[in-house]
């Protein structure tokens, strides 16, 4: 069918375009570099309507997006759908009264933060970062959002982790990706 | 003449959504939050569109973002006008091989780095943040950019405080920015 080949090359591109560099932050670490997407004009255009197009009619009035490469993806998306753009960001850098949410890393815990009042109750948020593992930090955001009674439609990444089990960890929440990083 | 646009209608509903939060990070400091701003899909909308009427006739191939508020109006100004974006990052985000420029803080020293290769010489750079106060984060990223032989054309900020001086600290190169905060 033609929309989905269309699709496909557009997916194609955009795998490509993602570079993979071993050992980085630490060995054994096989790290999925989108910064190579960026600089390919077109494929980054492409990620950002695949997104849009999947989010444009469903009622979405809130995009979160997470510090500090959600910030390159959400707002794009925001934009083009008309919904707000709230970022959720590590501690002590969102001035003003913030809600927070704690959660595990590999070794020790982190924290995210989210302002007071950037969202209502009721509201259909979609969650954006450039990748998913484990599922932990998506989790917190979920968290964060649901403890302010929104209700998060959909988590959206540009590449997926599937050995790290990041889907199954967000439980009955839906995942949107565009591409596995085997 | 002015790099300021205070005579265009969308300015005003800009300046409304930008907050003050006294004593932060530190006491005595008034920080400018943008984030009111991203709540407002107009104005968001109407902060890019203005950016990008200014800057889409101008040749860029490379908007340069400086982590992490950079990283929310560069994006959406890059894939307006078609170039690259390119992201200047806190110490050892970027995973490959970087250059790096150390500058000066109020107390102490910090530190933006690049991707080698990410920037072509000869190729026409808009670096942008949310704000400019001193200047110094600035003056790194534009060095950093010189650093490899790229021109840049401007740098252009939601927000100036001109009682820091910052634009004078810019070598002569070029701020466009929307809002002054007195």
């Amino acid at each position: 069918m033609a929309s989905e080949d269309c699709q496909d090359a557009r997916i194609a591109r955009i795998a490509a375009a993602i570079r993979a560099i071993p050992n980085f932050p630490k060995p054994g670490i096989l790290f999925q570099d989108i910064t190579t997407l960026l600089l390919d004009t077109r494929a980054f255009r492409d990620t950002i309507d695949l997104f849009v197009e999947r989010y444009k009619d469903k009622d979405i009035s809130v995009v979160a997006g997470i510090e500090a490469r959600g910030f390159i993806f959400g707002p794009p998306v925001a934009l083009a759908i008309g919904a707000k753009f709230v970022p959720l960001r590590k501690p002590n850098k969102l001035p003003g009264e913030v809600i927070s949410e704690e959660y595990s890393l590999e070794y020790g815990k982190d924290k995210m933060e989210m302002h007071v009042g950037a969202v209502q109750a009721g509201e259909r948020a979609l969650v954006i970062d450039d990748l998913i593992a484990t599922g932990g930090t998506l989790c917190a955001a979920i968290s964060l959002l649901e403890r302010v009674a929104v209700h998060v439609v959909e988590c959206a990444c540009v590449i997926e982790l599937p050995e790290l089990k990041g889907r199954e960890r967000l439980g009955d929440k839906p995942l949107f990706v565009l591409v596995d990083a085997a | 003449m002015s790099g300021c646009r205070d005579e265009d209608p969308r300015i005003h509903g800009i300046k409304t959504k930008i907050g003050v939060v006294p004593n932060f990070p530190k006491p005595g400091i008034m920080f400018q939050d943008i984030t009111p701003l991203l709540l407002d899909p107009k104005a968001f909308k109407d902060a890019i569109d203005l950016f990008v009427e200014r800057f889409k006739d101008n040749n860029i191939s490379v908007v340069a973002g400086i982590e992490a508020r950079g990283f929310i109006f560069g994006p959406p100004i890059a894939l307006a006008i078609g170039a690259k974006f390119v992201p200047l990052r806190k110490p050892r985000k970027l995973p490959g091989e970087v250059i790096f420029e150390e500058y000066v803080l109020e107390y102490g020293s910090d530190c933006l780095e690049m991707h080698l290769g990410a920037v072509e010489p000869g190729e026409r750079v808009l670096v942008v943040d949310d704000l400019i106060a001193t200047g110094g984060t600035l003056c790194a990223a534009m060095n950093l950019l010189e650093r490899v032989g790229a021109v840049v054309v401007e740098c252009a900020c939601l927000i100036e405080l001109p009682e820091l001086k910052g634009r004078g600290r810019l070598n002569g190169k070029p701020l466009y920015v929307l809002v002054e905060y007195q």
